[in-house]
């Protein structure tokens, strides 16, 4: 038993003393970050980038910030933007300037890792109110929308006119949309293919006037009769078969489906441009607002913001960068590189203008709802679209209840 | 059993010889362990520091509480991904080791031609990444992939494979017309354990699952295959011969000279199968991060998912170490199970 004992006692002594001089010398806590001002600052910028042409936008933005400035930028490409900035904020390296996802937001914002800067933007009335109230913690505008997109109803034009439909048949109530879609459906071709998550079907809960939360995001509204209408309407189309989710035709996503051609609509954002130019060129399509239900139009819109990380020593340059990147012209110029619509209500008017045929990407108004940010939620709407890949055969009611309970607790524990 | 005791100054040196060691396992294994133990007490969202107190509050066993007695989503989730990777257990365990060992007595086979080249080409999947393989099954195992086209010629439809969540034991059963799988009814459906009912917890794994199960068999017998090999090899020629003089057929000669000599071995590839298959989380990124239905969300993928998507590091944390228990217990009870029995008490079964 000696020399176990003695291994015992070696081991618990070695990690007691690298224990000690672990913790006394890495971490620093507590207090704010000394800022370092005057003279050439040097800015990090990570972003989770959608291709090629959104990080050589995103980096000739930045190198013109260069010249502008006189400080320099270095933009990194995260290939886990979310693994990556909760690896670095918890070693107290974040990058000083950061792409934010929506579902991420009210996390890093509740933990104070976010600098909230809004007040320090130009004109930042400038952008869309659904957008702001999405970024908008502790009554402080934490972040600013990078740019946006809202989904609209993408129709295969070729497709459209083999099945002897005309743009008088567009749709416009979702009697209409169920009744082409029917005739859109033709053996390998199925009239609508979208993806099974809330984010597209929550358009429809909205547009028959329901939605997971009350605006304030205080409060659960899963379980509303407009919500189980929404869905049981989702439902008998899949049940007739004119509506199918992506993975039933085998694609990763509706857009591969729509590209390829087995799929006559889809409803995705702006995002679909970028990718149907790189993957399927020469494919002509129409942008449609999506069609209305009971309550009215409703689509979802999206978006990332610019985070600055409040441990940055650099947050009034940072923040300098993040003005210039969401000015009006460097929106313009991302929308035309990568096809996202500006954030900027003028520079949006500016950007459409210049781009018919995508103005339902770019709705603003009563009907757009920003995705859920309430802080732990994840898992809830995670749950939600695990039910809803089976909604075919599933009890709508049972779904929303569910999420009204799940929804409940989460709610529950972030306040 | 006695040693000889360490002379004079051996010990201090004997100490310092090994302290490298000893350093890098303690500050790479050990001191990391007890880390993430703390970790797992702790309500942390990892943006700030952890063991300086700030923001991190200490919760004691909440995050474990969470996962296995309040009823609520994480304790569901755990449940069916304790569920799911049983029955990966169940079947990837026995499976590779039985077609591991047929394998390695086929290439141990001395009349055999070419056995050089068959060796190579089992152990081959083995030498592949996971990755880049369970890419490869995706595409085989679409609706309207290879394998499908391969079985509508013999007239089956299977299914879409990756995208079936139904478990194929109901599946089995609806087919057969004992059980209707879509209005499942009675005692199974309104009593559970920990959040899931009875009908979930026997619904077996689900189509895609089993496909997994399938990839995993396929890439890993071939090294518990070079395993096997190694030790027939070592297994006397006399034992065989003796045993041939005495009269033996081949299943009696497998059942009582071969297994026995080869339990040390089997206990090691049973351990290492058994070990892999609780921690199952590379194809499980690749192949569908749980989806369909969360029929293939495993703890280890849970774990990782709890942290770094929900920022609930506590909860990972938890998750990992619920899991080191389950793998302990697992090993100690197969310990137990393949232990040196007394000759004379009987014959080993």
């Amino acid at each position: 038993m000696a020399p176990r004992r003695t291994t015992l006692l070696a081991l618990t002594t070695g990690i007691t003393l690298l224990a000690t001089a672990g913790c006394s010398s890495s971490f620093g806590d507590g207090g704010d970050t000394e800022q370092k001002t005057g003279g050439k600052q040097e800015l990090t910028v990570l972003i989770g980038t959608s291709g090629e042409a959104e990080t050589a936008a995103v980096r000739a933005a930045a190198s013109a910030y260069e010249e502008e400035s006189g400080n320099t930028v270095d933009v990194q490409v995260a290939s886990d933007l979310n693994q990556q900035l909760g690896q670095a904020f918890a070693g107290n390296n974040p990058p000083d300037v950061f792409y934010v996802e929506t579902h991420q937001f009210a996390n890093y914002a509740s933990g104070g890792s976010l600098y909230p800067y809004g007040e320090h933007i130009t004109d930042v009335e400038d952008f869309s109110a659904t957008l702001r109230q999405s970024f908008t913690y502790d009554d402080q505008l934490v972040c600013v929308p990078k740019d946006t997109s809202s989904l609209g109803l993408v129709i295969n034009d070729d497709l459209w006119e083999q099945a002897g439909l005309t743009p008088d048949d567009y749709p416009a109530t979702w009697d209409d949309l169920r009744r082409v879609a029917g005739e859109l459906t033709d053996g390998s071709v199925t009239g609508l293919v979208t993806s099974s998550e809330y984010q597209r079907l929550g358009a429809f809960m909205r547009q028959a006037g329901g939605w997971i939360t009350d605006p304030a995001q205080t409060t659960m509204t899963a379980d509303s009769p407009e919500n189980l209408q929404a869905l049981e309407f989702v439902q008998g189309m899949l049940q007739e078969g004119t509506w199918k989710f992506a993975t039933e035709v085998d694609a990763g996503w509706a857009g591969e489906a729509f590209g390829k051609g087995t799929a006559a609509m889809t409803i995705e954002g702006s995002w679909l441009a970028g990718a149907l130019e790189t993957d399927f060129p020469g494919i002509d399509y129409t942008v449609l607002p999506l069609p209305e239900g009971p309550a009215g139009p409703g689509t979802l819109a999206f978006t990332n913001c610019w985070g600055v990380a409040q441990q940055s020593a650099h947050r009034d340059a940072a923040v300098e960068l993040v003005d210039f990147l969401t000015r009006p012209d460097q929106q313009i110029a991302m929308g035309n590189a990568f096809g996202a619509v500006p954030s900027r209500e003028s520079a949006a008017a500016d950007y459409l203008a210049e781009h018919p045929g995508t103005e339902a990407w770019g709705a603003s108004g009563d009907g757009v709802q920003g995705p859920v940010t309430v802080g732990g939620f994840d898992r809830v709407v995670g749950q939600f679209n695990t039910d809803l890949e089976s909604l075919r055969t599933a009890d709508p009611a049972r779904i929303l209840a569910d999420l009204q309970s799940y929804g409940e607790a989460a709610l529950g524990a972030g306040n | 059993m006695h040693k000889p005791a360490l002379r004079g100054r051996q010990g201090p040196w004997g100490w310092l010889f090994v302290s490298p060691s000893v350093l890098v396992l303690g500050l790479f294994l050990a001191l990391p362990i007890v880390m993430a133990l703390w970790v797992s007490l702790l309500d942390w969202n990892g943006q700030s520091n952890p063991f300086t107190g700030g923001q991190a509050t200490f919760v004691g066993l909440d995050n474990y509480r969470g996962l296995l007695t309040e009823d609520g989503l994480d304790r569901t989730l755990f449940a069916t991904s304790l569920r799911n990777n049983a029955y990966y257990v169940l079947l990837f365990v026995p499976l590779s080791t039985g077609l591991g060992l047929t394998l390695a007595m086929i290439v141990n086979q001395r009349m055999l031609r070419g056995r050089s080249l068959l060796r190579t080409t089992f152990y081959f999947p083995s030498v592949t990444s996971t990755i880049a393989v369970s890419t490869i099954f995706l595409f085989l195992f679409q609706g309207s992939g290879a394998v499908n086209s391969l079985l509508s010629w013999i007239g089956v439809k299977g299914p879409n494979w990756f995208a079936d969540p139904r478990g194929i034991v109901w599946v089995t059963l609806g087919n057969l017309g004992l059980a209707d799988p879509n209005h499942p009814s009675g005692f199974l459906t309104d009593h559970g354990f920990m959040g899931l009912s009875w009908f979930e917890w026997l619904s077996g794994p689900s189509v895609a699952m089993s496909t997994m199960i399938l990839l995993a068999t396929w890439t890993t017998s071939g090294t518990f295959m070079l395993i096997f090999l190694a030790a027939l090899q070592d297994i006397p020629r006399e034992l065989e011969e003796a045993a041939a003089l005495d009269g033996v057929n081949r299943r009696q000669l497998l059942r009582h000279v071969t297994l026995p000599a080869l339990r040390p071995v089997l206990f090691l590839v049973l351990t290492l199968a058994l070990i892999g298959s609780w921690q199952v989380f590379d194809m499980v990124y690749v192949m569908g991060q749980g989806a369909p239905g969360n029929t293939t969300l495993t703890p280890a993928f849970m774990s990782y998912q709890s942290a770094f998507k929900n920022a609930d590091y506590g909860q990972g944390a938890a998750i990992a170490f619920i899991l080191f228990a389950i793998v302990l217990a697992c090993t100690g009870a197969q310990r137990w199970l393949l232990r040196e029995r007394n000759p004379r008490q009987g014959r080993r079964r």
